[in-house]
């Protein structure tokens, strides 16, 4: 073992647990397992992506145990662009670092992921990629989802809400409010024999908003 | 040992038996059945939210008086979270929300812990409530603004202001008595939980007519068990208010009454967002809003009634 690394490692785990307990404090997120229970089953959990705090929520709902084994996958050109966030990208969350600018890339995103699969971690995407900004609920996914399924069936793939984000922080706001955040975990899909990549895509997609909760106002 | 800490302990010995009593109860109905019920499991995790309550409590009677404000200012916070996270607002309140919650609650709870009644009793009913819509209004959105303004308005009314009379009233007590006000606290919020748990286990076996059809299980007979009993507790608990054991019993009923309608007030407002309780932050009992709703709509009541009552 390295020594230099273990006060980074330590300073990463004071980090984490500090995070959790500040999203916690300010907005009571609560995981509901609707469709799954919290399992050491290796798992994709794909959620929608309003907000840079999403990842976050979501890692903090987990139970230690499972966090400790589950990496988001995130944007290299947003994580990598200083220091501080270069150690809580690497370091804290241990996240699958993918350069969303193809030009600017020279290794296969999607062959990062999988390698991170095969050393067994289970990991978070955001299938839409950009943040969510529009009117609609929901983007269309990207293929990465498919393409998952299709080279790993055996990891369950799990739909993941993050309700209310949005009013927390919306966009150009600088203060957080502190409202209660949920995440909502709903039963897993699988690739159908045959099904295409378009098919897959629609399916997750209905399955995750079949999640969000009606909004009354 | 000053009488002041005599009734703090004596009042503390009395409730951990109490609470004693229910945890050994809830234990012989564990281990009547191989397997858990879920009434049992209910109860028992009930007995521990109270206990947790009791000691917090307790605790912050020990340090003094502004821990009681602070202890009091993080649950207002809890129950205005509750409050604003189901109500109608849009993104031009976004401000307002924010002020609300960063300036205007500790604002509130400052001038309890300083003891300014001046201000602590119109701030928010009168200068929040005029200037707060401004804010939202300056931001240029007319959509269903009276709906959000209200609801902002009401957020703060039960959740801040209502809230905030419960530690202020540990500032009414006689001259050459300091210290006493902390007690009426306690009186308060046992009697008006006293009242709730006869008025749910008891009463609604026995009770026969509903208060309200369909919005919830309350019965007119099991609201006058529950305030019989609050009052029969208030008689029990007199010693540690300035009231006299009659008075005391009187004033421990208006308090029951006053929190089961509360009670039924926030109940329709749930039914209106569609939720059963308003967090899960209170193992066993729901959300902050649903353990303190009866006592934050007594408190002021109780508040302003005792004043009277000195003052006369």
């Amino acid at each position: 073992m390295n020594l230099v690394s273990v006060p980074r490692r330590l300073a990463a785990r004071i980090t984490g647990q500090a995070i959790v307990l500040f999203a916690r404090a300010i907005t009571a997120v609560n995981a509901e397992w609707r469709g799954v229970g919290p399992s050491s089953r290796q798992r994709v959990y794909f959620a929608n992506h309003v907000s840079n705090a999403d990842m976050p929520m979501i890692w903090s709902v987990l139970p230690h145990h499972l966090r400790q084994r589950t990496r988001p996958v995130a944007a290299a050109d947003y994580w990598l662009t200083n220091g501080v966030r270069a150690f809580a990208g690497r370091d804290v969350f241990k996240a699958v670092l993918i350069d969303r600018r193809p030009d600017a890339r020279n290794d296969d995103p999607m062959a990062a992921i999988i390698d991170a699969l095969d050393t067994g971690a289970s990991l978070i995407i955001f299938p839409e990629g950009l943040r969510n900004q529009g009117p609609e609920p929901l983007k269309p996914f990207k293929s990465g989802l498919y393409n998952i399924a299709k080279a790993r069936p055996d990891v369950e793939l799990v739909p993941t809400w993050v309700a209310n984000l949005n009013s927390v922080m919306p966009k150009g706001e600088v203060i957080p409010l502190p409202l209660m955040v949920r995440v909502i975990f709903g039963a897993p899909v699988a690739l159908h024999d045959g099904e295409d990549r378009h098919g897959f895509l629609n399916r997750s997609a209905a399955a995750l908003l079949a999640l969000k909760p009606e909004e009354r106002t | 040992m000053s009488p002041m800490l005599r009734d703090i302990g004596l009042l503390a010995l009395g409730v951990t038996l109490l609470l004693l009593a229910l945890t050994i109860f809830g234990e012989r109905l564990r281990n009547r059945s191989d397997q858990p019920e879920p009434a049992v499991e209910v109860f028992m995790t009930r007995v521990d939210s109270w206990w947790a309550m009791v000691v917090l409590f307790t605790l912050a009677l020990l340090v003094g008086p502004k821990a009681v404000v602070l202890l009091f200012a993080i649950a207002s916070f809890a129950a205005l979270r509750e409050f604003y996270t189901y109500s109608a607002r849009a993104r031009a309140d976004h401000l307002s929300l924010a002020l609300a919650f960063y300036i205007i609650l500790p604002a509130q709870f400052l001038f309890i812990a300083f003891d300014a009644p001046r201000l602590f009793g119109v701030f928010i009913p009168v200068f929040v409530f005029l200037l707060l819509p401004f804010v939202s209004v300056l931001r240029g959105s007319a959509d269903r603004f009276l709906s959000r303004v209200s609801e902002m308005q009401w957020g703060l009314m039960i959740c801040v202001f209502c809230l905030s009379h419960i530690p202020a009233l540990m500032w009414l007590e006689l001259p050459g008595e300091s210290g006493r006000g902390m007690l009426l606290i306690a009186f308060l919020v046992l009697v008006v939980q006293a009242g709730d748990l006869v008025d749910f286990y008891i009463g609604r076996r026995l009770g026969r007519k509903r208060i309200v059809e369909g919005l919830s299980s309350k019965t007119w007979e099991g609201a006058a068990w529950g305030i019989a009993a609050a009052a029969l507790l208030g008689l029990i608990l007199g010693w540690i208010t300035p009231f006299g054991p009659f008075a005391a019993a009187g004033m421990a009923a208006l308090a029951s009454a006053c929190g089961q309608a509360g009670n039924l007030i926030l109940r329709a407002i749930k039914r209106d967002r569609g939720l059963r309780d308003w967090s899960h932050l209170i193992p066993g009992q729901g959300g902050f809003l649903d353990q303190l709703d009866s006592v934050i709509f007594a408190a002021p009541a109780f508040f302003y009634l005792t004043r009277l009552w000195w003052l006369a």
